[in-house]
């Protein structure tokens, strides 16, 4: 089917093949391949994005489904080449390793902070909890939100002990 | 310019050093292998067996052949090639039988996924089904099936493996030291129990993907999410007798390894569809649920370990008994088998030890190496069984380790003298212990139970785990100056998210006394451009590529001094340097910079001398030697690094439900490179180790089809499942021969955490855990099920 969408501030005019996934379209039409495929059904979130201002994992909508709608991906998170707050505080932080996880981690972030500015530890997890990770054990991406949110205390602060 | 790898004056190393690699994978730029696409690329599909074992009686691949924008298949027929790490016993496509579920029978390759899909469906094989081997100890029974009944004729590392012909057994390692009978005779107590664990997957974010073309006259590129660029063009040359110079490898970001991408998978394959499409670059990418099955796991162990302990709470002897399933090939599994006899015991000073360890094929998917190799696995029994030893003999479990472990003077398993600076597992123990207040409830504790009717208890274990690495391992550095007097350094040793760059970064800048700023390590692995390194595994990057870098520096700097020297009318040793330029140390204003030297010095009249600064470096593994093939005798470990997990655990003792209140993890790193990477890590693999310890597991029905190959029925742990407090302490002694003194802490973090967590959950309910993972239900009918623990003390004093 034809369609139209706003990602990333700019209008794609495509032909998109029905079973297609928002995910799939992003990738390989639009070869933005920042958003990652890490299971394809919903399960791992490395493929969240922005969806008219909400996070969704790309793999669970048809690309058919966002004609008139606004995409927003991980490649628009940075402007004129400076990092976000949010991406700022994950490098801080060390909370990127493999970095497969994190474009749908930044974007669940942002969702989380875009409703609770001050979120308690308890709520960032829950805020990133349809986002797996395999290498960081998310301690180190819980402290980034806590340091992006203004929220860092001789409590929160991570460190490596040394005896 | 002389100082040893130890002393070097460091200003980064030791220092939170941002990531180099992270405003990449932040912005959405990093490249992986999975989003690479080039011009004419085919798409991959595999055609996998439904059935764990059976004979291919016949393969139809004609409606897939016409179908159109399909430009090839393959079915194992016409692929007369044999791969294998150390027993080369695996087809590319499985030949006239199928060994375990998900095996590979047919491959197409075609213009779009859709259509490779479509063209799979079209394949039509005919199975005759056969019953399965699934458990690795039936598999040892004389009268059971062979997965390999032609195991006697394959290619082997004779050197460190013993494959047993006419069994389903691949190899088998021995260790023996002491004398096994007269310690057992010793002993006051001896105590007997088996312990096991299943198989997992590793679970990177990224599944396995690669890209493959084999052009005219043979020339074959691979673009690969594998760790290990050379060892994978070794394996590939060998199946095809290539010279390497026609294949070249490049591994671009990996997302997530964990062992799992080490050695081959899918690139042969990949190549013979390539050169069957006249050349095309074919992609393939494992589905999620492919991940489980077409790709391997890690190994299912069952150990058996008999103790005997002396009056004084000293163990006298040991007889350690592994059956390692290795799935349906040999794989890593053969030397994940002798890596863990090795350090079998852990860090514990046994005088007489026996070790028995067996890899055996079953029909299952295979296992491969997995952070920790093995370690993970048969730690779980050996500190549970510590632990229940200890409530025998009637001695605090800390105190009872303590007493055992490894010290200056003990010798371990294999004969290896123990000195100071091997490290200090008492120091971890101790720490670990500290940190959840071991022993004790604190008041708040206490005020925590009362208050919620659940029973909190506390659990230690150790670990150690060496580098498990052929004994003349090797790698090498290079570090080329740019005009700018920037430097660029090469190595194979792969970023799979680990770190690597960055402390490679430091390690390079403190031996420049250059800013980091001024060094890159660059991104991509290309084995026709960066010099050889073995692995990226083991845990062994750190030391062995950390002095290669050492080296590299060291050698660019004497090329600077020898040019510095003649520019300046100077002898080398009148010199010195700072970040920016090179000068004769009486008289610092006669000096020269290093952007004037690096790419060649011009004197004012236009002469040139000197040439491009580059520096190379190598190292070596010193001083290993292979194992005596009857004893286990013999040099393997190139550094230990020891560890200590303690966890607090709160557990409802009606239901079995718990929950991890702290984990506090210490590991003896030798020098801290960078305290964030490091901690990134040690949480990482202790969260990893969390997962596989409380509900990882592959699930079978009596078929041997796995019921269970997605993240919604293997489910890893999500921010939610995190226990409330994670600590993380570093012990520093140095590693003589580490650079900076460090050694690696890759895999450790990992290893024992699922008994400290089960020792916890033992010490508030009593229930004796012996098998992985522990969920809820196991807990609950450990607690309700339990068996008094004299069924297997085989001998106890006559007053006890």
């Amino acid at each position: 089917m034809w369609m139209s969408v706003e990602v990333n501030g700019h209008i794609y005019e495509r032909e998109v093949t029905e079973h297609w996934t928002l995910l799939r379209f992003l990738r390989e039409d639009l070869e933005l391949t920042g958003t990652k495929d890490g299971c394809s059904a919903g399960e791992c979130g490395a493929c969240t994005v922005m969806l008219n201002g909400q996070a969704v994992n790309a793999c669970m909508v048809l690309a058919a489904e966002v004609d008139g709608a606004t995409v927003e991906t991980i490649e628009a998170e940075a402007a004129n080449g400076e990092l976000s707050e949010i991406q700022a505080a994950f490098a801080r932080n060390y909370g990127v390793q493999c970095g497969y996880c994190t474009a749908g981690m930044v974007m669940s972030v942002r969702e989380l902070l875009r409703h609770n500015p001050k979120p308690t530890v308890a709520e960032i997890k829950e805020g990133i909890e349809g986002n797996l990770c395999r290498c960081t054990g998310y301690q180190q991406i819980i402290e980034a939100v806590l340091d992006v949110s203004g929220q860092v205390t001789n409590e929160t602060k991570g460190g490596l002990k040394y005896v | 310019m002389s100082e040893s790898n130890t002393l070097s004056v460091a200003t980064h190393v030791g220092d939170d050093v941002q990531r180099v690699d992270d405003t990449a994978k932040l912005t959405g730029g990093a490249m992986y292998a999975s989003d690479l696409v080039f011009a004419g690329m085919l798409h991959a599909q595999v055609k996998k067996s439904p059935h764990a074992r059976a004979k291919i009686v016949a393969i139809n691949t004609s409606k897939a052949e016409n179908l159109p924008g399909v430009h090839a298949v393959l079915t194992g027929k016409e692929l007369d090639y044999r791969i294998g790490l150390y027993v080369v016993d695996k087809d590319i496509l499985a030949k006239g039988a199928v060994r375990h579920f998900g095996e590979a029978v047919a491959a197409v390759a075609a213009e779009s996924l859709d259509i490779a899909s479509r063209a799979v469906d079209l394949i039509d094989v005919e199975y005759e089904v056969l019953p399965p081997v699934l458990s690795q100890l039936d598999a040892l029974d004389e009268s059971s099936p062979l997965v390999h009944p032609d195991l006697g004729s394959y290619d082997y590392v004779k050197a460190s493996f013993s494959p047993q012909p006419g069994t389903n057994i691949p190899n088998i390692t021995k260790i023996r030291k002491g004398d096994i009978d007269a310690g057992f005779a010793e002993a006051k107590w001896i105590i007997e129990r088996e312990y096991t664990n299943p198989s997992v997957q590793h679970v990177p974010l990224e599944t396995h993907v690669a890209i493959v073309e084999w052009k005219a006259a043979d020339e074959v590129t691979i673009w690969s999410s594998a760790q290990s660029p050379f060892t994978l063009r070794d394996l590939f040359c060998r199946a095809f007798k290539l010279p390497y110079n026609k294949v070249r490898v490049i591994i671009p970001h990996v997302g997530g390894a964990f062992g799992g991408k080490a050695g081959i998978h899918l690139e042969p394959l990949l190549a013979c569809l390539s050169r069957k499409a006249g050349g095309r670059p074919v992609k393939f990418q494992a589905t999620r649920e492919e991940e489980f099955s077409l790709l391997p796991c890690r190994s299912a162990l069952t150990y058996r370990i008999k103790t005997g302990v002396g009056a004084d709470g000293r163990i006298t002897a040991q007889k350690l008994l592994m059956y390692w399933d290795a799935g349906a090939y040999a794989d890593y599994a053969v030397n994940v088998t002798r890596a863990s006899a090795y350090s079998a015991a852990g860090p514990y000073d046994i005088p007489n030890a026996w070790v028995d360890a067996y890899t055996i094929y079953t029909n299952k998917p295979w296992g491969t190496a997995y952070r920790g190799f093995g370690h993970v696995e048969f730690f779980w029994g050996l500190e549970r069984h510590m632990e229940l030893v200890a409530q025998v003999i009637g001695m605090d479990p800390l105190e009872f380790r303590k007493k055992n472990l490894l010290k200056p003077g003990s010798t371990t398993l294999t004969g290896e003298r123990i000195n100071e600076h091997t490290g200090n597992p008492l120091k971890c123990l101790e720490a670990a212990a500290k940190a959840i207040n071991y022993g004790r409830l604190t008041p708040e504790e206490e005020e925590r139970q009362a208050r919620t009717g659940r029973r909190i208890g506390k659990g230690i274990a150790t670990l150690h785990k060496a580098p498990a690495m052929p004994s003349f391992t090797t790698t090498a550095a290079v570090i080329k100056m740019n005009s700018d007097g920037s430097v660029v350094v090469n190595i194979a040793l792969t970023e799979i998210g680990q770190g690597t760059a960055t402390v490679v970064t430091q390690m390079a800048a403190d031996r420049l006394r250059f800013p980091v700023s001024r060094v890159k390590v660059a991104v991509e692995r290309d084995t026709d451009k960066d010099p050889f390194d073995w692995q990226t595994v083991a845990s062994k990057g750190l030391l062995l590529t950390g002095n290669a870098v050492i080296a590299a520096c060291d050698d660019l700097l004497r090329q600077a001094y020898s040019d510095a020297a003649q520019v300046l009318r100077a002898q080398t040793a009148d010199l010195d340097h700072d970040a920016e330029r090179i000068f004769v140390k009486q008289r610092p204003e006669e000096s020269v910079t290093f952007a004037a030297l690096s790419i060649g010095y011009v004197y004012p009249n236009g002469n040139g001398i000197g040439g491009p600064l580059i520096g190379l470096g190598r190292y070596t593994a010193q001083g290993l030697t292979s194992l005596d093939k009857e004893t286990g005798q013999g040099l393997p470990a190139l550094d230990w690094t020891y560890g200590a997990h303690g966890v607090i655990a709160e557990v409802d003792p009606d239901t079995g439900e718990y929950k991890v209140i702290k984990i506090a993890s210490a590991f003896d790193v030798g020098k801290v490179i960078n305290p964030g990477t490091m901690r990134g890590q040690c949480i990482g693999g202790m969260i990893q180790g969390l997962g596989t310890a409380e509900c990882e597991s592959y699930i079978y029905d009596d078929q041997g089809r796995l019921l269970n190959p997605s993240l919604t029925d293997n489910k890893i742990l999500t921010a939610k499942d995190l226990p409330e407090e994670i600590e993380c302490i570093a012990v520093e002694t140095p590693q003589l021969d580490g650079p900076f003194g460090a050694r690696g802490v890759g895999e450790h973090p990992m290893i024992s955490v699922a008994p400290a967590l089960a020792n916890a959950i033992h010490d508030a309910t009593g229930a004796e855990l012996t098998h992985m993972p522990v969920r809820f239900e196991d807990v609950w009918r450990a607690i309700h099920n339990k068996q008094p623990i004299d069924t297997w003390v085989t001998k106890a004093p006559a007053d006890s």
